[in-house]
């Protein structure tokens, strides 16, 4: 199989954009095509000032490296959760931290001066006392897995270093495999608000609340993990332990055997959805909901007293 | 032969078919893995050949 541009041997085929392509001109295509999403759903300008929230993982990596050598002006958010076992969190910090002294994209060789992002790192224990799986266990919320306590975290600290920072938007990882998994999710059950709400770019609709955009949001997982690989970024692959079993993952396998029996499934499932709520031809709740600032922390919520976050602490 | 191998587990196959045809002969998902030979990601229709050893990588992740 030929890359399409230029003869040479292809690394990978995208059979639902009928396109195979080599080493090279995949990865200037995977940089042009997020270029082309930031674009496409008004995400952000030139100017702006963002906040990468990564894991260690390879869609939040590949998305940093690809904003810098867009020459976008990107910090990178790391939150230390304290899941030990394996030494999880541990092992995805060094991966973050090696692709910020090795990568690149993060230190460009003709850079005039030393590169202006900077890692912001918070770790959850030493920041507020517990772990989130002490906090999961402690609180007992999400039967046993600590998935929803880590959740609701993550939002909160990312907005809130988000909005200390003064960033134009936090961007985030998403392709368009974890979005398709979502959106199946909702439909499976009618969640017409969640439906409302999914978006590739939540815009910041209260004061102390943050622009939320998802650059990879038209791109496959298995195009980021290709643009990981071929890049040479080194990314942690094992999943976080508390992943395993997640419906997201059996969500997403379904839709990759619709995909393999038509190509282009995914790809039409979710963005003509967004297509269609575009167009105004889903007829969907509107948001009404009363938002006012946390006695305690000031982040909009919509709990009379304390936000959802605070609460965990009491 | 050709040998597979994905995370901890390993396989042994005949050579001269196509990647493609390699994952689904191993009951895996084409659209769930990507193959690398010799350090480099190697397209699906690429055929292999004797004594290869092909690496497959999991694409997906969740949580
Ligand atoms: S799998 Fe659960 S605990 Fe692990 S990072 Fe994801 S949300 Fe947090
Ligand atoms: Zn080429
Ligand atoms: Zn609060």
């Amino acid at each position: 199989m030929k890359c399409k541009k230029c003869g040479g041997v292809a690394v990978i085929n995208m059979r639902h954009h009928r396109l195979a392509l080599c080493a090279d001109h995949y990865l200037d295509w995977f940089v042009t095509y997020t270029q082309r999403t930031i674009e496409k759903f008004r995400m952000f300008g030139s100017g702006d000032r963002l906040l990468v929230a990564v894991s260690g993982g390879k869609d939040s990596l590949a998305l940093w490296d690809v904003l810098l050598r867009l020459g976008y002006q990107a910090d990178g958010l790391y939150i230390k959760l304290g899941i030990e076992h394996q030494g999880y969190s541990d092992r995805s910090l060094d991966y973050v931290q090696r692709f910020l002294e090795t990568s690149e994209a993060a230190n460009p060789p003709r850079a005039p001066r030393p590169t202006q992002h900077v890692l912001h790192v918070v770790d959850i224990k030493g920041t507020y006392g517990e772990s989130i799986p002490e906090l999961a266990r402690r609180t007992g919320r999400g039967r046993g897995k600590p998935c929803s306590v880590c959740g609701l975290v993550k939002r909160h600290v990312m907005n809130r270093v988000a909005q200390e920072g003064g960033y134009a938007a936090l961007a985030t990882g998403h392709n368009l495999d974890d979005e398709a998994a979502v959106l199946l999710q909702n439909t499976l059950r009618w969640q017409t608000g969640y439906l409302a709400r999914q978006a590739p770019v939540l815009e910041a609709t209260q004061p102390g609340l943050s622009r939320k955009v998802k650059p990879f949001c038209r791109l496959y997982e298995r195009e980021t993990a290709a643009y990981a690989l071929v890049r040479g970024i080194d990314y942690i692959y094992d999943e976080c332990p508390h992943a395993s079993g997640a419906t997201t993952i059996f969500h997403k396998e379904l839709l990759n055997r619709l995909e393999g029996r038509s190509p282009g499934a995914k790809h039409s499932f979710y963005l003509d959805f967004l297509r269609a709520k575009k167009k105004g031809q889903l007829l969907l709740p509107a948001e009404e909901v009363e938002l006012h600032p946390c006695e305690k922390c000031g982040q909009p919520t919509t709990a009379p007293g304390l936000c959802a976050f605070c609460r965990l602490w009491q | 032969m050709v040998k597979v191998i994905l995370r901890n587990r390993e396989w042994e196959l005949r050579p001269g078919m196509t990647v493609r045809s390699a994952i689904l002969k191993l009951g895996l998902d084409p659209e769930a893995v990507l193959a690398v030979r010799d350090g480099q990601l190697i397209n699906e229709a690429t055929l292999t050949r004797d004594g290869d050893t092909i690496k497959l990588v999991a694409v997906i992740s969740g949580g």
